[in-house]
């Protein structure tokens, strides 16, 4: 950090409690933030580069190396892009199950972030461990939850990183309506303690910031979006195809970034929680949405640093409706249908816990992948989270650079960016200056 | 090895640099924890938080020092026992593990991208110049290594956990053998010995689905087969793989060739007996990139 004349510099080289490797930049002049970077060095590892040539049926397995913390995500992105190419749509049952296993990884990825990866900001820890000297019941807790998921994704999925069980059509085997109903006590134990926290959450001081960026989610029809959908809503009325994603997001690359930013129609957009929650609040179940007013959240909620009670509400929402799931199954006919390859493109897109992630697959007559296209959540809250943060760093310049360090990497934090999933493109070059 | 005993200390830890009153003091006895992260997918250092039920307890027996997934703390090195997640696709990071190496007394290698150079080892097999020329408006502003490489190519690795992730159990296990001092227990056999303990119906031979048991080694829990699924190697080759015998048992069974070449190219794709499974002279990853198909 430096400070020359009138202007001053922060930088952190490498953010804490984010996925990845990223860092921050600022430069403030005269009162005004002049240069605002979120740095992106984790190295890209060309996933859209080598599956071209691989089999139509290899996308779920190759793409869910992408995120450790958001598998499932990529696996349901892919096999929606590809059962649309190939012209199949999996039964009502499959749907559930897949929704159930994604209920999972929510549960999982959001007690994560909002316990172990947010809350040490709001308490003045530097982390979880930190934390649980003085508040050890709230991260036992927290741990508790998550690992509530985990045990979903694991019954469900085989295991919780990287599910084995996910395949193009559906899955490999279907676990027992027995199996999933042994779940029950620990999804109800777990949605009992999200439901108390919320006070705990709700009591903490957050900055005030309203932030303009147009919000984008997946518009379901059959509930709060999440593990498929047709097409996408906009907080300005669009609705939009999947299919037509790419007429409307066009990514940028930027010199300072490992990966591409995307722009909606030119501008900077928000998806992820924010997003979801404000178009979609009612959709979510009775109990999310009285977890929604007792966090003393209005239906449209656009200041970051409060998602993390939109957060808090989308895991009481996912525990509340996997219990709903795993007490109505009865089963399936099949564990998956078959899905023949043919020349076509196919599109998909679900909700990872951090967002939006849209997949495109181009595929030959005989299932060999021709083009592959991924665009993940953070690489598209990028520029409205650069955009946030001049915001922030232009509305506390009365603190001194450590603690304007601090509330900025607070504020990225807000957003749980994900870096390893933002860096695996294949047309990124490192600008070196 | 320098880990001798049940007591582990570091000397030239930096004393008084955490502020954190005078019970730090005696925490300082606690032996030192870092964990890192290159070219990878966060889930091998995800695999540490999920161990729910004994993080706490872990953190009571070790001092977090360097986990930026964590903590935005940091404590200087050196430390007694380093975590390390993914592969070298950087200069940089080629610089860096060298560090990493220095500072760490133990230093332990999780997952494919740390012991075999994972998914994104793919590009070891391809013709990197034309995939950059293909794809990239300005390949010449590149700034990566043509090759994507195991730790153990750079630094010398104290012990390797395999996997795509690792395995939750096994992460306990080193952990628990390096803080008492003695080797840890990871079985080095196939995915077949699992499947037996087990009791799953082998599935390559009751069904017919093309698996990849015999050549990878045990530590998942053979959880492929019990989901009615072949193995698909994410835990790499066993010590003794005849991946040769597999490839052309698997062709024999009416498996495509390119197919049979795709089973073993993916996370542990450079592994040499995975690699070398299919012949060193098989199509790449990307054999139709050249030929310019639409």
């Amino acid at each position: 950090m430096t400070v020359t004349g009138g202007s001053r510099e922060l930088t952190v080289p490498m953010l804490a409690r984010v996925e990845g490797e990223g860092g921050m930049h600022v430069v403030v002049q005269d009162g005004r933030a002049v240069d605002v970077q979120l740095r992106i060095f984790e190295p890209p590892r060309f996933f859209e580069g080598f599956l071209r040539g691989r089999s139509y049926l290899e996308p779920p397995d190759l793409t869910a190396r992408i995120c450790g913390i958001c598998p499932v995500a990529y696996q349901f992105s892919a096999c929606l892009a590809i059962e649309d190419a190939c012209g199949v749509e999996v039964p009502e049952e499959l749907r559930l199950l897949r929704r159930l296993l994604y209920c999972g990884e929510w549960i999982e990825s959001h007690a994560l972030h909002v316990f172990m990866l947010h809350l040490p900001d709001l308490l003045g820890y530097d982390g979880a461990i930190e934390m649980a000297a003085d508040h050890r019941g709230v991260v036992e807790s927290a741990l508790r939850m998550k690992r509530a998921g985990n045990e979903l994704m694991t019954v469900v999925g085989g295991r919780s990183v990287h599910p084995v069980n996910v395949r193009v059509g559906g899955f490999h085997r279907l676990p027992e309506p027995t199996e999933l109903r042994a779940l029950r006590p620990m999804l109800a134990a777990a949605l009992d303690e999200a439901l108390a926290a919320v006070p705990l959450l709700a009591r903490q001081d957050y900055p005030d910031l309203e932030q303009p960026h147009l919000y984008v989610a997946l518009d379901a029809g059959h509930g709060y979006p999440l593990e498929s959908g047709a097409a996408l809503q906009t907080s300005s009325g669009l609705r939009v195809p999947v299919a037509a994603f790419g007429t409307h997001v066009v990514e940028h690359q930027v010199g300072h970034s490992n990966a591409l930013q995307g722009r909606f129609d030119g501008h900077p957009y928000l998806v992820g929680p924010l997003a979801r929650y404000s178009l979609h609040h009612a959709a979510l179940s009775p109990v999310a949405r009285e977890a929604a007013a007792a966090a003393g959240l209005a239906p449209t909620c656009r200041n970051p640093f409060r998602s993390i009670l939109v957060r808090l509400v989308e895991l009481v929402f996912a525990l509340d409706e996997a219990l709903r799931i795993v007490d109505a199954w009865e089963g399936a006919p099949v564990a998956a249908v078959a899905v023949e390859p043919r020349a076509a493109e196919g599109h998909g897109a679900t909700e990872a816990p951090r967002g939006l992630l849209y997949h495109r697959y181009r595929i030959d007559a005989d299932g060999t992948i021709l083009a592959a296209q991924i665009v993940p959540p953070t690489a598209q809250n990028q520029p409205a989270i650069e955009s946030d943060l001049r915001s922030v760093v232009e509305g506390h310049l009365d603190l001194d650079d450590e603690a304007l360090t601090r509330v900025c990497e607070t504020a990225i934090r807000t957003y749980d960016p994900c870096i390893s999933c933002a860096t695996h493109f294949l047309r990124l070059t490192v600008d070196r200056r | 090895m320098a880990m001798g005993g049940r007591t582990v200390t570091v000397a030239g830890r930096a004393a008084g640099a955490d502020p954190a009153a005078a019970e730090e003091v005696g925490r300082d006895r606690r032996p030192t924890l870092a964990v890192w992260k290159f070219a990878s997918c966060d889930g091998c250092q995800l695999t540490l938080l999920n161990c729910e039920a004994e993080l706490l307890a872990l953190a009571d027996r070790v001092r977090v020092a360097y986990f930026p997934e964590a903590t935005r703390a940091a404590v200087a090195g050196p430390y007694d026992l380093s975590l390390v997640e993914g592969s070298i696709t950087t200069a940089e990071d080629a610089e860096r593990i060298q560090q990493v190496r220095a500072q760490s007394r133990i230093l332990v290698t999780l997952g494919a991208c740390a012991t075999a150079g994972g998914i994104q080892a793919l590009r070891n097999l391809a013709d990197v110049a034309e995939l950059a020329a293909a794809a990239y408006p300005r390949p010449d502003r590149l700034a990566f290594l043509a090759r994507s490489t195991p730790i153990a190519s750079h630094v010398t690795v104290d012990h390797e956990l395999h996997g795509c992730p690792i395995d939750r159990g096994q992460l306990l296990e080193v952990v628990a053998a390096v803080l008492q001092g003695r080797a840890p227990r990871i079985p080095s056999g196939s995915v077949c010995t699992e499947c037996k303990r087990r009791g799953t119906v082998c599935v390559a031979v009751a069904d017919g689905l093309p698996c990849l048991g015999p050549v990878t080694r045990a530590g998942c829990g053979a959880i492929c087969p019990a989901h009615h699924r072949g193995c698909y190697g994410c835990f790499g080759p066993q010590d003794t793989p005849n991946g040769r015998s597999l490839a052309s048992l698997l062709g024999a069974a009416g498996m495509a060739p390119t197919d049979v070449v795709r089973a073993f190219r993916t996370f542990n794709a450079g592994a040499e007996p995975f690699r070398t499974a299919t012949g060193p002279a098989l199509p790449t990853s990307v054999p139709d990139a050249a030929g310019g198909r639409p």
